[in-house]
């Protein structure tokens, strides 16, 4: 019996043949040597901190806006803390919320998109009202009436409730609990398409279960997708929660994060300039290259995409 | 068509009476209580003073009856009292309202318009340079924080270049018609340059799709000069999703305009919603927040019916 | 011989838009013996898939039992008989699952089923993919490395690997070259004859049908309309719609009878299917009683097994 193998240009790894296209993708391509760069900045406040001596959270009142000088780079800020190390160590928690929050709430979306897209039916059906529902709503009110709850009402000890521990999670909490529509509307339309294939059916024929089917079958096959909408979503996290902070419900002071480092910058805009234009600019040059990023991905993923 | 809409306006009905269940809960779930204020000023008032109020306003009932109460009431127009402004709080929302609106529908024509033009720009040579710039703008647009850049306008306009006012809606000693307009030209502006990104996107990738289908190519085919198959041809049928998207946007615009309000203080429902939840104003919050959905609905239920008048295929 | 399947008045309807019902199979009784290959003929819309998927458990009928083995097939009793009937897909390129190497993908029965330890599984992938004529290393491979030919045996030793009794064969030669396809029909004979397996037939390629199969039944708009054995309907097809198919097959050594049963038209919708026997309004037969009375599935003069459905039966 002839079976001779085929070596076809696809045996190369269709991992590679993506990697070939994304390097093509020029702004992707950018954006990620800046990120890059950026989780580089943001881990150097470790040998920052070490090397100088700096405690990011201690007050000194006889520096208080002082100008760059040597061993503080970017100079003091309006309690006297060392500009630059804040701004790392805020971009390290800013950029935590971000991943964090997209994988809680990712999940939360994966789930929803998969057992609608999967059951279909009725459960579709009630699963995207809610979607539709959630994406409809005005979500900034809704985030800032969560990010205003009082912990303790909800059993938490006051310790807790008071402390940074408290003030992060509860920011990765709600940010997670609003932003996964998105994603689900994308899972679900994803396996309404893989759920149609025969190798599908063949394993239902030979009596898989619904959560067999979906571990095995259909979240593999929609890998590319979640991993080009998670990428959008960790910009769309970021931003949220710089948004939460400066609004003072996010990020709790002392820890700095890039949002609540802008919180008293607005006053401080005449005299200060300068701390109300680095945070941003920060969260500003990372969501677009995340986003970027997105983008490219999406055309390395997508053959049919041009451009 | 007829039973689409009802079954819509049902729904929306709905999503409302839910979400006014939800929204009452997580107020309750606030720092402080509504007697906190008249028991602070009464510092002699005795536990079992504050009991027998605590009964009088029926706080000591569970939360689905208290919720039967504000609904019931709120059903017949009584939203109750807001405790910052002292007086009921549809007093409080009618002018804030008028403000929002303002401010929300010059930065959305704005928005749309600009959008437009850019979209369609791009669109027309995909890849190009005009491409090129205007995508860059359009990813900058919506990776760039609000309040950043209503932070970075009033540095620049205001602080440096003294052109135009940071806040409010009005000089004291001035108020006339350029003076309002005056105080606007900083909000609209961030608002719409926030969302005129996404909406850029849309148009291009909507637009980009429909130059490509048959009946285009048959009319550039027939001869007919290239700016009208854009114009005429193209744009009606790549509008259909960027109506229905631009509808649905409201939700988005309204956060916007939220941060907005708050950085040049204008007094909207933005800045009223988030005044009322710092300040524990439990009526005012809840109304102001039902109230936004409540118009967020009613948005999307134009753009289903937007999208139903402008596909044939719909309106069967 | 034992009867090994027995469909008995199954009948599948799908709900349509509209509140209206589509009749994708309508009363179909048949029966598979051991080792026996049945085919099921018919254009595409007969039914003939849709049958083929509930035999499979992959589609619920709205009435009507299966048998298997003597026993009704419930939901109790289906997942025991899974893994008794298997199913081969017509696609072999959506039949696998692209992120899966081969050796799982034709474990995965065993898998699902729970028989054996990981270790006996691969065992019986590695003497699998031996047995369906694939190399020992196409084990740890992917199924973009194979071609479609490659991929149906791939296919077919996964149906093979629970020991199943009856597969379902679902078109599995259309998708492919005509070259190949001898190939791949030469597989399935091979391991019937060794493993004394039934196959349920699907095809719509009357020539495919000849070489392989026992006895064929034809399905029009969902109901049966003639089933036989092959020499006797091949030979003396009793229902006018047999006779059309047949007609249309060209045969090499054989002339084309001009005009004889040619069908005209196209097939109704089966949302709205004729009234009284549902090919009255294609059939050079018909007479009045066609649309008002429906036959039924009859004897042919002389021969209990051959049977067609027509009030005016050759």
């Amino acid at each position: 019996m002839s079976a001779t193998m085929m070596k076809t240009e696809a045996a190369i790894g269709v991992w590679r043949l993506r990697w070939r296209r994304f390097r093509k993708h020029r702004t992707g391509m950018i954006s990620l040597v800046i990120l890059a760069a950026l989780i580089l900045f943001v881990l150097a406040a470790y040998p920052m901190q070490w090397l100088l001596g700096i405690d990011p959270n201690a007050a000194d009142l006889f520096s208080r806006f002082d100008p760059p000088s040597p061993g503080h780079y970017l100079g003091m800020d309006e309690a006297g803390r060392d500009v630059l190390v804040r701004l790392m160590i805020g971009g390290q928690i800013s950029l935590l919320v971000g991943i964090l929050a997209t994988l809680i709430g990712g999940m939360v979306g994966v789930a929803i998109g998969i057992s609608a897209g999967y059951f279909g039916g009725k459960v579709d059906n009630a699963l995207m009202r809610f979607t539709d529902g959630m994406i409809a709503l005005p979500l900034l009110p809704l985030l800032i009436v969560l990010g205003a709850i009082d912990l303790t009402k909800l059993g938490f000890s006051q310790d807790f409730a008071r402390s940074g521990a408290a003030g992060f999670w509860r920011i990765v909490v709600i940010i997670s609990i609003v932003d996964w529509t998105a994603i689900a509307r994308l899972v679900r339309a994803a396996t309404l398409q893989i759920r149609e294939r025969d190798y599908v059916r063949a394993a239902r024929a030979a009596g898989a279960s619904a959560w067999y089917m979906m571990a095995t079958h259909i979240l593999p096959n929609i890998a590319t997708p979640i991993i080009v909408s998670f990428t959008l979503t960790v910009g769309r996290v970021i931003l949220s929660e710089s948004v939460l902070s400066f609004l003072g419900f996010g990020i709790v002071p002392p820890t700095p994060s890039w949002g609540n480092m802008l919180n008293n910058a607005q006053e401080l805009v005449t005299t200060a300039p300068a701390l109300a234009v680095y945070p941003g600019l920060l969260i500003f040059i990372t969501v677009i290259a995340v986003n970027f990023l997105g983008d490219g991905l999406q055309h390395a993923f997508d053959p049919r995409s041009e451009r | 068509m007829r039973r689409f809409i009802l079954q819509r306006i049902g729904q929306a009905a709905l999503v409302l009476l839910v979400m006014s269940f939800v929204i009452y809960s997580l107020i309750g779930l606030m720092p402080g209580d509504p007697l906190d204020v008249m028991i602070a000023s009464n510092p002699g008032a005795t536990p079992e003073v504050v009991a027998r109020l605590r009964a009088i306003y029926g706080l000591d009932q569970p939360l689905m009856y208290r919720y039967g109460h504000w609904l019931l009431a709120a059903v017949q127009g009584d939203l109750g009292f807001s405790r910052t402004h002292s007086q009921p709080v549809l007093e409080v929302l009618a002018p804030a309202l008028w403000v929002t609106c303002k401010l929300m529908l010059a930065s959305f024509v704005i928005s749309v318009s600009l959008s437009l033009i850019l979209g369609i720009s791009a669109a027309l040579r995909p890849g190009g340079i005009v491409d090129g710039i205007i995508n860059l703008g359009a990813f900058a647009g919506i990776s760039v924080p609000v309040f950043w850049l209503a932070l970075m306008m009033i540095l620049v306009f205001a602080v440096k270049l003294h052109l135009l006012p940071a806040s409010g809606i009005a000089n004291i000693d001035d108020g006339g018609f350029v003076d309002h307009l005056r105080h606007l030209i900083m909000p609209v502006a961030t608002l719409a340059l926030a969302n005129t990104g996404g909406f850029t996107r849309f148009v291009r990738a909507s637009m980009i799709e429909t130059l490509r289908m048959d009946h285009i190519r048959t009319a550039r085919a027939k001869g007919n000069a290239e700016g009208r198959v854009v114009l005429v041809h193209a744009l009606r049928n790549a509008m259909i999703p960027v109506v229905t998207v631009m509808a649905l946007s409201f939700g988005t615009l309204f956060s916007g305009a939220l941060l907005t309000e708050t950085m040049f203080a204008q007094p909207g429902m933005g800045k009223m919603i988030y005044d009322s939840i710092l300040s524990n104003d439990f009526n005012l919050a809840l109304s102001g927040l039902l109230f936004a959905t409540l118009v967020t609905l009613l948005s999307n239920l134009a753009a289903d019916l937007a999208y139903g008048w402008l596909d044939p295929r719909m309106s069967r | 011989m034992t009867e090994l399947l027995n469909i008995e008045n199954i009948s599948v309807h799908f709900p349509s838009p509209g509140g209206r019902v589509v009749r994708a199979v309508q009363d179909v009784s048949l029966s598979i013996a051991e080792g026996e290959t049945l085919a099921l003929v018919g254009e595409s819309g007969s039914g003939k898939s849709t049958l083929g998927y509930t035999v499979a458990g992959l589609q619920p009928p709205t009435s009507g039992t299966l048998r298997f083995e003597g026993v009704p097939l419930t939901s109790r009793t289906w997942p025991a008989a899974r893994r008794k009937i298997q199913i081969v897909f017509q696609d072999p390129f959506g039949a696998l699952d692209p992120r899966m190497p081969i050796s799982s993908t034709i474990a995965e029965p065993l898998l699902i089923q729970r028989i054996g330890t990981s270790a006996s599984r691969m065992a019986r992938a590695e003497e699998l993919v031996q047995q369906v004529g694939l190399p020992r290393d196409a084990l740890n491979r992917y199924p973009h490395e194979f071609s479609g030919g490659q991929r149906q045996r791939i296919a077919i030793a996964r149906a093979l690997s629970p020991n199943p009794r009856l597969i379902v064969a679902d078109e599995p030669l259309s998708a492919l070259d005509v070259s190949i396809q001898s190939q791949v029909l030469n597989l399935m004979k091979e391991v019937q004859e060794k493993l004394g397996l039934s196959y349920l037939f699907i095809s719509h390629d009357l020539a495919v049908v000849n070489h392989l199969v026992d006895r064929v039944a034809v399905l029009y708009l969902g109901r049966l309309v003639e089933v036989g054995p092959r020499e006797a309907l091949f030979g003396k097809p009793a229902h006018p719609y047999t006779e059309a198919l047949l007609a249309s097959v060209p045969r090499i050594g054989r002339k084309r009878a001009r005009n004889a049963g040619a069908i005209k038209g196209e097939m109704p919708s089966p949302l709205n299917p004729p009234t009284g026997c549902v090919f009255h309004t294609r059939c050079p037969r018909a007479q009045p009683m066609c649309s008002e009375v429906v036959p039924v599935l009859e004897a042919v003069a002389g021969q209990g097994a051959h049977q067609a459905a027509c009030h005016f039966k050759e």
